[in-house]
């Protein structure tokens, strides 16, 4: 059964008098509990299909339903709330917040239930325990290496139990080894988590922990 | 309250802003409340006198005299009980700045019109006794460490301002509520030995009932209508009025002021939450990815820039009143029952809100619309 269900979608930007088109009437459809993998060369539309998916750009026509609720026919005001219960979104540069501590960090989206401290706190220790940084719950960023702040990261985008995870170059500004963790640690977040992850990277060999891989250019969408 | 921490970590990121922010908020409305209450003070002092009580003075300006011929005419006039006068001696003591309000009266029939001046019985006579005696107020003896007996000189800026004119203390006054207790009195007849030009710079009534004021002023400048020196007779509110008005037209002035401070420390305000604002663009990107609401990130922007204010505002408002409080600042005597009125303090807070609110608006506003893709986008 789908979870997510693309059709006819286009993008198109105006520059100046000029239209240019990301991509055209593109289809997609991605099961519940998959984990696709979305390639291209930079420039090919990856992160921008990733941001219309998470409702943080409007697209210039068609549909995107996210777990039978259309994305694309919501308000700006419905999509955050519906963002903070259903998706988790993982950076490149992580972004995390450098002022708060990586427990403040994974506890924002909690911020937004009504969820007690005392439940907040918990869940929050849960995700930090799946990203193997409970140890690290009072260290600020600029204390963490750039593979941990990704784990926190990772911690901050599942806290909420989303059932959708989007990932933009998780692994683009690590290191080998911390890459793979990070592939491990998604690779975990599918299989035993039942999470539904769409991975979105110009990596080989990230792409080749994914179940499917989908190649995303000149406006084309192929698996 | 569980997003006060996160409106907290974000005024600390840069303390130093934050602080200076704050600092100069808190100047401007120290200055502000300080300003208010020169205001509200000089209204005040509009209120002061009784309304058994009335002015005569020259229609002209209060600084032209009147003749001393008036006062027995003056005696006469249908309603009036008591009739007294008094002159503006401007004498100085020591140096310019250190003013304080001095009159040469008629001391046999001042204090009878003039009842908020208590002073002992023996006191009072060594006062009467003397051409050269002084009654001072309590605030004088506490201000110049002066005592009973002790003989000052003073200079008039009004008449011969090279001579020295010597006084004796000989009797000091306590006010009853409402009254100065900065003020010098002394002998008209000794003004009057030593410049034998000076006449009366106004007669004060004492009506026989407060309701009569209307027909008895109507009847005195009627009287002098066509006469040398025309009158102008008033209830001695409108009388110390007219004397504040001297200051010049001070509440404009100050009100003039107070708004240039408002609207420069709300530059200061809305600059620095502006650039706050612009520095954590990509945060509040991120932030909306996680699902905040435009109208949650308006609320925390305004919320920064209303703690800065407000903290500014409430330490402003804080400083001025313990300061003019515990110091007991007159302003050299100028304002007597100086203070910051509780509802001074409570506009100055108002306007800290407001200046939260509107210098955190565009930021806010900014923070709600941000466009998140195109943010991110710049920040990869």
């Amino acid at each position: 059964m789908a979870l997510l269900e693309i059709r006819d979608l286009s993008k198109v930007y105006q520059r100046d008098s000029q239209a240019i088109a990301v991509f055209e009437d593109i289809d997609l459809d991605i099961d519940t509990g998959e984990f696709l993998v979305l390639m291209g060369p930079s420039g090919s539309g990856k992160t921008t299909l990733l941001n219309l998916i998470a409702g943080l750009d409007e697209p210039s026509s068609g549909t995107i339903t996210v777990g039978g609720l259309e994305v694309t026919a919501m308000s700006r005001r419905q999509l955050a709330a519906w963002r903070s219960n259903h998706v988790g979104f993982i950076f490149q540069l992580y972004n995390l917040l450098p002022v708060l501590t990586a427990y403040q960090n994974v506890e924002l989206p909690l911020l937004l239930t009504h969820l007690s401290k005392k439940e907040r706190r918990e869940h929050v220790m849960t995700a930090l325990e799946v990203v193997g940084l409970s140890d690290r719950a009072d260290h600020f960023p600029r204390q963490l290496s750039g593979g941990q702040e990704q784990r926190v990261a990772i911690g901050r985008a599942i806290v909420s139990d989303p059932s959708l995870i989007l990932a933009d170059e998780p692994t683009g500004d690590l290191d080998a080894k911390s890459a793979d963790e990070i592939l491990t640690l998604m690779q975990r977040l599918n299989r035993e988590f039942s999470k539904t992850i769409l991975l979105v990277t110009h990596d080989q060999r990230a792409a080749e922990r994914g179940e499917a891989i989908m190649h995303l250019d000149k406006g084309v969408l192929t698996r | 309250m569980k997003y006060a921490g996160l409106v907290w970590v974000n005024l600390t990121r840069n303390k130093r802003r934050t602080i200076l922010t704050l600092l100069s908020v808190a100047a401007a409305l120290f200055l502000f409340v300080s300003l208010r209450s020169v205001t509200t003070t000089l209204d005040d002092a509009r209120q002061v006198g009784s309304e058994s009580r009335m002015a005569v003075r020259n229609a002209i300006s209060i600084v032209f005299p009147l003749p001393e011929s008036y006062r027995s005419w003056l005696a006469t006039v249908p309603g009036v009980r008591r009739v007294t006068w008094g002159n503006w001696f401007h004498g100085v003591y020591r140096d310019r700045r250190d003013f304080f309000p001095s009159f040469a009266v008629d001391v046999d029939s001042y204090f009878d019109v003039y009842p908020e001046m208590v002073v002992p019985e023996d006191q009072e006579q060594a006062f009467m006794r003397e051409r050269t005696a002084a009654l001072v107020g309590t605030g004088l003896i506490e201000r110049f460490g002066w005592r009973l007996g002790q003989t000052i000189n003073m200079t008039s800026l009004i008449y011969s301002p090279d001579r020295a004119w010597p006084f004796t203390i000989r009797a000091v006054y306590t006010p009853l509520p409402g009254w100065t207790d900065e003020a010098f009195y002394f002998h008209y007849d000794y003004l009057y030995e030593m410049v034998d030009w000076v006449q009366p710079g106004w007669y004060i009534l004492e009506l026989e009932d407060p309701s009569a004021a209307a027909t008895v002023a109507a009847t005195i400048d009627a009287h002098y209508e066509n006469s040398r020196f025309g009158t102008r007779t008033e209830t001695e509110r409108a009388f110390q009025a007219g004397l504040v008005s001297m200051y010049g037209n001070v509440g404009l002035l100050i009100n003039a002021v107070g708004i240039a401070v408002f609207f420069a420390i709300l530059l200061v305000a809305a600059n620095a939450m502006m650039m706050s604002a612009r520095e954590r663009a990509s945060e509040v990107a991120v932030l909306k990815t996680l699902g905040f609401s435009d109208r949650l990130l308006f609320g925390l922007v305004l919320a920064e820039a209303a703690v800065i204010t407000v903290s500014g505002g409430l330490l402003g408002v804080l400083l001025a009143k313990l300061l003019f409080e515990t110091t007991g600042f007159q302003l050299m005597g100028l304002l007597p029952g100086f203070e910051v009125k509780l509802r001074t303090a409570a506009l100055g807070i108002l306007i800290a809100v407001v200046l939260g609110l509107i210098s955190g608006l565009v930021p806010a506003w900014q923070a709600a619309r941000l466009p998140v893709a195109r943010t991110l986008r710049r920040v990869a």
